[in-house]
C-alpha cells in the first residue's frame, strides 16, 4: 500500500466520518431536552379595546296567547290552522254548545213569563189603589164601614209589594239569560290580537278540559330572542346595547338588534344571565320560535391601554403572567389582567409597559432556564 | 507507531463504514423502541401537566376521570371553593371521540373547560402555537396541531360545529389521542346529546307512556320531556391550593366532608402510569429487551466474521512476530470503532425518524447514554470471542491452505 492511496483513503474515510459527527452533534444539540424551544414574540402597543359579550339563545315571543275554553267541553270547529295570520277579534274555534241553546231558549220563555207576571202585577195594583181611593172616599161620606176601606188599603199594600216582587223576577230572568248568553260567547274562541296561529293542538270533535289550550297563536311584532350569557362575561352588559344576531339557519347574515331586558332573576344552576333581545327590523320570514340564535353585545369602547394576545398568559405556580424578554433572557412577569375582548386582546392593568417584548406562542411549556429560538411561526401551524 | 486497527479500517473502509450503518439501523430501532416507551409515559405525564391542577375530585369509589369514568353534579365546584387551602375548582369533562372534519374524522380526545379567568384557571391548555384561547362560552375550539386541523378550520362535534381559534402542541390524552378543547356547556352536551333520531324516539316513547300522557295534566308531558333533556354532570373537578397548603391534607379534607375520591398528583401519576398503561409500556418493555438481546448477537456476528476474514492476515502477524497483545488490541479498537459508528447512525436515524411515527417518541438523553455504554459494551464482550479466535489461530496457517 503506497502512502498515497492511503491518504486518499484516509481522506474517504474522514469524508464520511466527519459529516456523521456534525449530523450527530447538530442532533444531539438540536433535539429532545436540551434544544431551543421556538417562541414567536410581539411588542406590546397601547390599543383602544372593545369588549364584547357573546350568548347564545332561542328566538321566543314576548306574549303567547294560548286560547282554551273555560268549562270543559267538545271542540265543535275549528277555523284556522297552524301559519295562518289572524285578526283581533276573528273567532278562532267554536265549541259545541249541546244544551246550552235549548236552555238560553228555555229562559228566554221564563223571561217572556216574567214579563206577563209583571203586567199581570201592574194591572192587579192599579185596580187595588183605584178601589183603596173609591172605598176612602165612601168612608169619608161614610157610606161604607172602616172595615171594608181598611180591607182595600191593605189588598192596594199587598199588590204593591206584588209589583215589586214580579219587577225582580224579571230582572233575575234577563240576568239569568244574561248568564247564558255570556256561556254562548264564550265557547267562542276570539283573537285576542292581530297575530300568528302557531300551535293547533285539538281537532274538531275532542273534549277539551277547562283550561286546556286549543289554539295557541303570537304577536309576531313581540319576537326578540330569549339570550343566555356566562355569568363571568357579563359585566357592562347594560339595557340598550347594541347586539349582532346571528340565526342558525342563517350563517353568514348579521342581524341588529337590541339588549330590550336584563332579567332580574339569575339562572342559578346553570350560572348564567338571561337578557332579551329585540330584533332592530323584524328578519323576513320571521324566524321560526326556538331557532338557536348567537349573539354578540358590543360594549363600548374602553381607552387606551397596554394590550397582548390572551395566548401569552400563562400560569407559573399561582401566579398569572407572561413571558418577558429582559436582556435576551426569559423572566416571568407577573401581571394583573384587565377587560379583554373576543378577538383575543387582553388590557394589562399593571406589570407591563409599551415596547416590552414578551413570548406569544411557544412549542413547549418554558421556564426561566428555557432557552430560545425566535421564530416568526411556530411550525406547522400554517396552512 | 503504527495504528494496525487504524490500518486495517483504511484498507477495507468501505466494508467498515458500511457494516457500521448497517449496525447503526439497528440501534437505531432500539433507540426508537426506548423512545416509544418513553413517549407512552411522557403522554400521561403531559396530561396531568397540562391540566394544571393540584387535586383531582372525582366521583366516589372510582379511578377517574382518565382510566375510569366519572361523573359528579356540575354545583360541587361550589362547595369544594369554600374549603380552606382551595385556590381553584373548575370543573371539567373529557370525552374521547371522533371529531369530524369535512370528509375526514381524526379521534380526539375532547376536553370541557370551564370558562373563568384567564391564565388561573385549570384545565386550559397551558401554551399554544397559534390563535387564541377560547373567548366565546360556545362554539370554539382549541385543538392540538396533531389533529391536523388548522386555524379557522369547522369541526363537527355530534350536531355542533365549533370554529378552531387556536392550536396549541402535546396536549395529549394518555393514550396519546391530540385533544380539542371546547367549552364546557357544549362539551356536556357533546356527552350527553343523542342524536336527533333517537331524540325523537325518546319523545315518543314518553308520549306513549299513559303515566306521563295525562289528558287532564295538559303540560305534565312537556315538563317530563324537558326534564330527559338536561345533563348537569361533569367528569371531575380540577382543584388548585393556595400556597402553604398541602394536597394530602386537603384532599383528605374533601374526602372526609364532600364524600368523594381526591386524588393528588403522585397519586394520578401512579394511576396512569401504573395502572392505565402498564400493560402496553411492558409489552414495548418486552420488545426492547427483545432488540437489545438481537443487536448483540448480530454485532458479536458481525466482528466475528470480520476478523474470520482477516484471519490469514492475523496469522501472518503472529508469524512475524507480532504481540498478542497488540492482534487484541487491533480487534477491540476495530470493535469499538463499529460500534462508535453504529451508535452515532443509530441516534441521527432515530432522532430524524421519531416525528414520523404516529404516536410520540421521545428520546431522553439519559437513554442516549445508557445506549451508548450499553452499546460499547457489547461491542467489547463480542469483541473477546473474535480475540480468542484470532490468538489460537496457528501462524502456519499464512503459509499453508
Amino acid at each position: 500500500m503506497n502512502s498515497t492511496s492511503l491518504k486518499a483513503r484516509t481522506f474517504k474515510l474522514l469524508a464520511v466520518i466527519i459529516p456523521l459527527l456534525a449530523l450527530f452533534i447538530y442532533v444531539v444539540l438540536r433535539s429532545g431536552p436540551l434544544a431551543p424551544v421556538a417562541v414567536t414574540l410581539t411588542t406590546i402597543e397601547s390599543k383602544p379595546l372593545t369588549p364584547s359579550i357573546f350568548g347564545i339563545g332561542t328566538v321566543a315571543s314576548q306574549y303567547t296567547y294560548k286560547l282554551g275554553p273555560i268549562l270543559t267541553g267538545r271542540l265543535l270547529h275549528i277555523y284556522v290552522d297552524v301559519g295562518d295570520y289572524v285578526k283581533t277579534g276573528s273567532v278562532l274555534a267554536e265549541m259545541d254548545p249541546i244544551d246550552l241553546d235549548a236552555r238560553i231558549f228555555s229562559q228566554q220563555a221564563t223571561l217572556k213569563r216574567a214579563d206577563a207576571t209583571l203586567k199581570e202585577a201592574k194591572i192587579q195594583q192599579a185596580y187595588a189603589r183605584t178601589q183603596m181611593q173609591r172605598y176612602k172616599e165612601l168612608f169619608d161620606v161614610h157610606s161604607t164601614s172602616e172595615e171594608i176601606a181598611t180591607a182595600k188599603r191593605q189588598d192596594f199594600l199587598v199588590s204593591d209589594i206584588s209589583l215589586v216582587a214580579a219587577q225582580e223576577d224579571m230582572v233575575r230572568a234577563r240576568a239569568d239569560l244574561d248568564v247564558l248568553l255570556a256561556q254562548r260567547n264564550s265557547l267562542r274562541l276570539v283573537s285576542p290580537v292581530d297575530g300568528i296561529v302557531t300551535l293547533r293542538n285539538i281537532d274538531s270533535g275532542t273534549t277539551v278540559v277547562a283550561g286546556q289550550s286549543v289554539v295557541e297563536m303570537i304577536d309576531p311584532k313581540s319576537i326578540w330572542i330569549n339570550v343566555r350569557f356566562d355569568q363571568i362575561a357579563t359585566q357592562g352588559l347594560t339595557q340598550g346595547l347594541l347586539a349582532q344576531i346571528v340565526l342558525r339557519s342563517q350563517k353568514d347574515h348579521l342581524l341588529q338588534g337590541h339588549v330590550v331586558r336584563l332579567e332580574p332573576k339569575a339562572d342559578s344552576v346553570t350560572e348564567e344571565l338571561l337578557a332579551k333581545i329585540t330584533f332592530d327590523a323584524l328578519p323576513k320570514p320571521l324566524p321560526p320560535l326556538g331557532e338557536l340564535a348567537e349573539v354578540t353585545v358590543d360594549l363600548p369602547p374602553l381607552p387606551a391601554k397596554p394590550t397582548i394576545p390572551n395566548a401569552a398568559v400563562r400560569r407559573n405556580g399561582q401566579t398569572v403572567g407572561v413571558w418577558e424578554i429582559i436582556n435576551e433572557k426569559l423572566h416571568f412577569t407577573p401581571i394583573k389582567l384587565g377587560s379583554s375582548d373576543l378577538n383575543g386582546y387582553v388590557q394589562v392593568l399593571e406589570g407591563l409597559n409599551e415596547g416590552s417584548r414578551i413570548v406569544v406562542y411557544s412549542e413547549k411549556a418554558l421556564s426561566s432556564k428555557s432557552r430560545i429560538r425566535i421564530v416568526d411561526k411556530i411550525a406547522g401551524t400554517v396552512k | 507507531m503504527i495504528s494496525l486497527a487504524g490500518r486495517d479500517i483504511l484498507h477495507t473502509w468501505g466494508k467498515f463504514v458500511f457494516t457500521g450503518v448497517g449496525l447503526g439501523l439497528l440501534i437505531g430501532v432500539t433507540l426508537v423502541m426506548a423512545g416509544v416507551y418513553r413517549g407512552m409515559v411522557d403522554d400521561a405525564k403531559v396530561l396531568l401537566d397540562n391540566s394544571g391542577a393540584d387535586l383531582w375530585v372525582v366521583q366516589k369509589d372510582t379511578l377517574g376521570p382518565y382510566a375510569e369514568s366519572s361523573s359528579i353534579n356540575d354545583d360541587l365546584y361550589r362547595s369544594i371553593l369554600s374549603l380552606p387551602g382551595v385556590h381553584h375548582a373548575a370543573n371539567i369533562t373529557y370525552l374521547t371521540m371522533q371529531v369530524h372534519k369535512d370528509e375526514q374524522d381524526v379521534r380526539t380526545m375532547v376536553v370541557g373547560v370551564t370558562a373563568g379567568n384567564l391564565g388561573m384557571t385549570p384545565g386550559w391548555p397551558t401554551y399554544l402555537v397559534a390563535g387564541r384561547q377560547l373567548t366565546r362560552g360556545h362554539y370554539e375550539a382549541v385543538a392540538d396541531i396533531a389533529t391536523g386541523f388548522k386555524l379557522g378550520d369547522v369541526l363537527k362535534i355530534r350536531r355542533n360545529h365549533y370554529t378552531v381559534v387556536g392550536l396549541t402542541k402535546r396536549m395529549v390524552s394518555s393514550s396519546g389521542d391530540p385533544m380539542v378543547f371546547i367549552p364546557l356547556k357544549d362539551a356536556q352536551e357533546a356527552q350527553f346529546l343523542k342524536d336527533n333520531d333517537a331524540i325523537w324516539q325518546g319523545r315518543y316513547r314518553t308520549e306513549a307512556n299513559p303515566a306521563f300522557n295525562r289528558p287532564n295534566v295538559p303540560d305534565l308531558l312537556d315538563a317530563i320531556i324537558a326534564s330527559q333533556s338536561t345533563n348537569s354532570y361533569v367528569n371531575a373537578v380540577l382543584v388548585t391550593l393556595k400556597e402553604g397548603y398541602s394536597a394530602a391534607d386537603v384532599a383528605q379534607s374533601i374526602q372526609r366532608w364532600k364524600r368523594l375520591t381526591v386524588y393528588t398528583r403522585a397519586q394520578m401519576e401512579g394511576i396512569l402510569v401504573g395502572k392505565l398503561i402498564a400493560t402496553s409500556a411492558k409489552q414495548i418493555g418486552m420488545f426492547l429487551v427483545i432488540l437489545a438481546i438481537v443487536s448483540a448477537a448480530i454485532v458479536a456476528f458481525i466482528i466475528y466474521t470480520l476478523t474470520m476474514d482477516k484471519i490469514r492476515e492475523i496469522a501472518v502477524l503472529k508469524l512475524i512476530g507480532t504481540r498478542n497483545r497488540t492482534i487484541a488490541s487491533m480487534i477491540m479498537q476495530q470493535a469499538v470503532a463499529l460500534g462508535v459508528i453504529g451508535f452515532v447512525v443509530g441516534k441521527i436515524t432515530a432522532t430524524f425518524s421519531a416525528p414520523f411515527f404516529p404516536k410520540y417518541v421521545l428520546l431522553v438523553p439519559q437513554d442516549t447514554i445508557v445506549g451508548f455504554i450499553c452499546v460499547i459494551l457489547i461491542c467489547i464482550i463480542a469483541s473477546l470471542v473474535a480475540i480468542r479466535m484470532a490468538i489460537k489461530v496457528d501462524p502456519a496457517e499464512a503459509i499453508g491452505g
